[in-house]
């Protein structure tokens, strides 16, 4: 469960307040209009940023004062979400151990990991050969493999054409909602939302609105999100 | 307000090379202050130096933008072949050892020189090099390509749709285009040589000398060496600084923008190119003035370079070493500044700008001197004082890198927990890898051929190979000088070059 308790955040003139619950082993999307601080949301719960007031709590435990890459956290952003310089092998190792010394056993995860995204072979390979789709694989797999049990998307397949992006799509519902993993995603696009989440979270108007399953949202949408679907 | 509140590595490293860059600025000036003697004031001979420092470096400054003027414009408006290489090597005076040069250019100018003999040859008398036209010659020489860069860079970065206007219009280029731009870019340049020449310790050694052809800095190198008369080193050293600071200052406020930016590669379209033999004339002009020297000490070393005495082999072993030692201690400075980042850091990053080498080393002599034998830490002081001095050199090259390598992998390397000498192993080390490599090869350059600190420091068995040149050529011994230089010179560029292909072989961008 993803937990935040009055939760205040505050940039220049940009305020956020939140006070709600996420549950866990879904894929809950976060919708409203650009500005309305979706990133900045995730950012918060990702620990890029301390809330003003409140708290995040993720399974009890409040995250406050971890640091971001102590938290049970994985974050794809929207871009470099890959070292250039690193192989596809190593970029999924950094999320076993960010000093890249992994054992054999590591190794072997490793080499699974890469096979669950479809990518054998590719071990060796660095971005630089690889295409946004497989690129976008790599960036999975390291998920995948890494012991952590929240998940944060914000957009990362939004350069990605309209097939490859369902394509990723289901394959994080696939991998890492199996894998029992929790999923908050950014999205624009309620084709996205209905492809993959089961429940979908409004942020407008300075507000954060409790989650309301996806279709039931969808097809009658409040006039914040109504305004912004069009 | 919300705030960002990662870290990714240490906040120590920073703080270190903030407090050495710090000591060695402000602390030997510190030193300088408390051990100059106000109360006997400024002897006739001081006051000469003074006058004679600004002299120079005004003659300097003028003469090297002047003749910089027509040779950036026919670069800027001409395709020959050759361009691309002739500006490339207008970056190589920077690296450039002094001493090596001052060889060069008495090859060429000298009393046994080139032109002397053209002109004995057709009977005129012959000229002397030496004093004040040695020292701004030199000065043109070091500071001509530079100015050439800066004036290129200015008529690069006019707009080619401008020239093409002017050109449908029938209208003056140099008018309506040129001297606007001349305007507002000479006068930075002049003031950022005239610092140059203001500091430069090893031309006025080497080509001045005399009470009528003294610098303020030399006259603090003779204050300490031959009188060791620390008070008045420390006087002078403090006025030495008050003109830097002034000139800084200036520089500063007058320099408003950077200039870098557009490539020099490039060529605009012309129309105005009506009289290409004038223009011929300034490249060949500059192109003879830059290599010709080289040139020479190239030729004059290559016989002699198999009978350099073991002392020469052993002065170059020490330079090597204090270069390596400057090069790393010098980059790690910048990585540990650029890494923590702020204004402050980037004040202390351009501090050494101000400082020269003279006043820091007089300052460090005095710091030393009531504990140690100075010639004991001669290749330690003058290592930490060369990376000080190469340190904004090396910044300017490294902070922009890292800054783009936080801004596009921190949050990544964050929520990785890729932290601290891991993140620098694995991640900084592989990204910035072409400033870093360039940077370390321009510290290990300037570092080798550096003829400041040592003079004040070094006894008979720590003397480098600029050093080592230098007394040979007091001792007139011109043919092993000129082999010495020539290893110098190989040396110097060798590093340079290693350090620079370091950083692009295999480079992932």
């Amino acid at each position: 469960m993803l937990t935040f308790e009055n939760l205040s955040l505050r940039m220049g003139g940009f305020a956020l307040a939140a006070d709600i619950e996420i549950a866990a082993g879904q894929v809950t999307a976060l919708m409203g209009p650009s500005g309305a601080g979706k990133s900045t949301l995730l950012s918060a719960i990702a620990g890029f940023l301390t809330p003003d007031g409140g708290r995040v709590m993720w399974d009890g435990q409040h995250l406050t004062d971890v640091q971001p890459g102590v938290r049970p956290i994985s974050m794809l952003f929207q871009d470099n979400n890959l070292f250039p310089h690193l192989s596809a092998a190593q970029n999924i190792g950094l999320g076993l151990r960010p000093d890249l010394r992994l054992s054999s056993e590591q190794s072997t995860t490793v080499a699974e990991a890469l096979a669950s995204v479809g990518l054998s072979g590719f071990a060796d390979r660095k971005p630089g050969a690889l295409s946004g789709g497989q690129q976008s694989r790599v960036a999975l797999g390291r998920v995948l493999v890494a012991g952590r049990s929240l998940v944060l998307l914000d957009e990362p397949f939004a350069a990605l054409g309209p097939a490859l992006k369902d394509d990723m799509l289901d394959l994080v519902k696939a991998k890492l909602i199996a894998a029992g993993k929790t999923v908050v995603m950014v999205t624009h696009d309620p084709v996205d939302a209905r492809r993959i989440a089961d429940q979908v979270v409004v942020v407008a108007d300075g507000a954060v609105s409790a989650p309301v399953a996806t279709d039931v949202l969808l097809d009658d949408p409040p006039p914040a999100l109504a305004a912004y679907l069009g | 307000m919300a705030h960002s509140p990662v870290a990714i590595t240490a906040r120590w490293p920073g703080a270190a090379a903030a407090a050495l860059v710090l000591l060695l600025t402000l602390g030997t000036l510190g030193a300088v202050a408390w051990r100059a003697e106000w109360g006997s004031g400024l002897a006739p001979a001081d006051w000469a130096a003074i006058h004679f420092t600004i002299l120079q470096s005004l003659l300097s400054a003028t003469i090297s933008v002047a003749l910089a003027i027509p040779v950036a414009r026919a670069l800027a408006r001409r395709r020959f072949a050759g361009r691309q290489l002739l500006i490339t090597l207008l970056g190589a005076p920077f690296l450039l050892p002094v001493i090596v040069a001052v060889l060069g250019l008495l090859a060429v100018f000298g009393r046994d020189g080139v032109l002397n003999g053209i002109l004995q040859g057709i009977g005129l008398p012959p000229i002397s090099i030496f004093g004040l036209h040695g020292v701004v010659l030199a000065h043109v020489f070091f500071n001509l390509p530079l100015a050439i860069r800066f004036l290129l860079q200015g008529w690069l970065a006019i707009p080619a749709e401008r020239f093409r206007l002017a050109a449908s219009l029938n209208a003056p280029v140099g008018r309506l285009l040129e001297w606007p731009m001349l305007r507002a870019v000479v006068p930075s340049s002049f003031l950022v040589i005239f610092l140059i020449c203001l500091t430069s310790f090893a031309v006025a050694l080497t080509m001045g000398g005399g009470p009528r052809a003294t610098t303020v800095e030399l006259a603090i190198y003779q204050a300490l060496r031959f009188d060791f008369d620390l008070g008045k080193a420390a006087l002078l050293a403090c006025i030495q600084f008050g003109l830097c600071v002034g000139a800084a200052f200036l520089a500063w406020r007058v320099t408003g923008r950077d200039q870098v930016g557009t490539g020099l590669d490039r060529v605009v379209q012309r129309w105005d190119t009506a009289r290409p033999a004038v223009d011929a004339f300034w490249i060949l002009f500059a192109a003879l003035f830059l290599l010709l020297p080289l040139a020479m000490v190239v030729f004059r070393g290559v016989p002699g370079l198999f009978d350099l005495p073991d002392s020469i082999w052993a002065a170059a072993g020490r330079s090597v070493v204090v270069a390596t030692g400057s090069a790393v201690l010098c980059v790690s400075m910048a990585l540990a500044l650029a890494l923590r980042g702020g204004a402050l850091i980037s004040v202390i990053g351009v501090l050494p700008l101000a400082a020269s080498g003279l006043v820091v080393g007089t300052g460090a002599f005095l710091i030393v001197f009531p504990f140690v034998r100075p010639s004991d830490v001669a290749l330690l002081v003058t290592m930490l004082a060369n990376a000080t001095l190469a340190l904004p050199f090396a910044l300017r090259s490294v902070a922009p890198a890292i800054a783009q390598v936080l801004a596009d992998y921190g949050r990544l390397a964050a929520s990785l927990d890729l932290r601290g000498w891991t993140f620098i192993r694995l991640i900084v080390l592989s990204r910035a890898r072409r400033p870093l490599g360039f940077a370390t090869g321009l510290a290990a350059a300037l570092s080798m051929g550096d003829l400041g600190v040592i003079a004040l420091f070094a006894g008979q068995g720590e003397e480098t190979l600029p050093l080592a040149m230098y007394r040979l050529m007091g001792a007139y011994q011109m043919q092993t000088a000129a082999s010495a230089g020539l290893v110098l010179l190989v040396i110097s560029f060798a590093l340079f070059w290693l350090c620079d292909r370091g950083g692009r072989a295999d480079a992932d961008v």
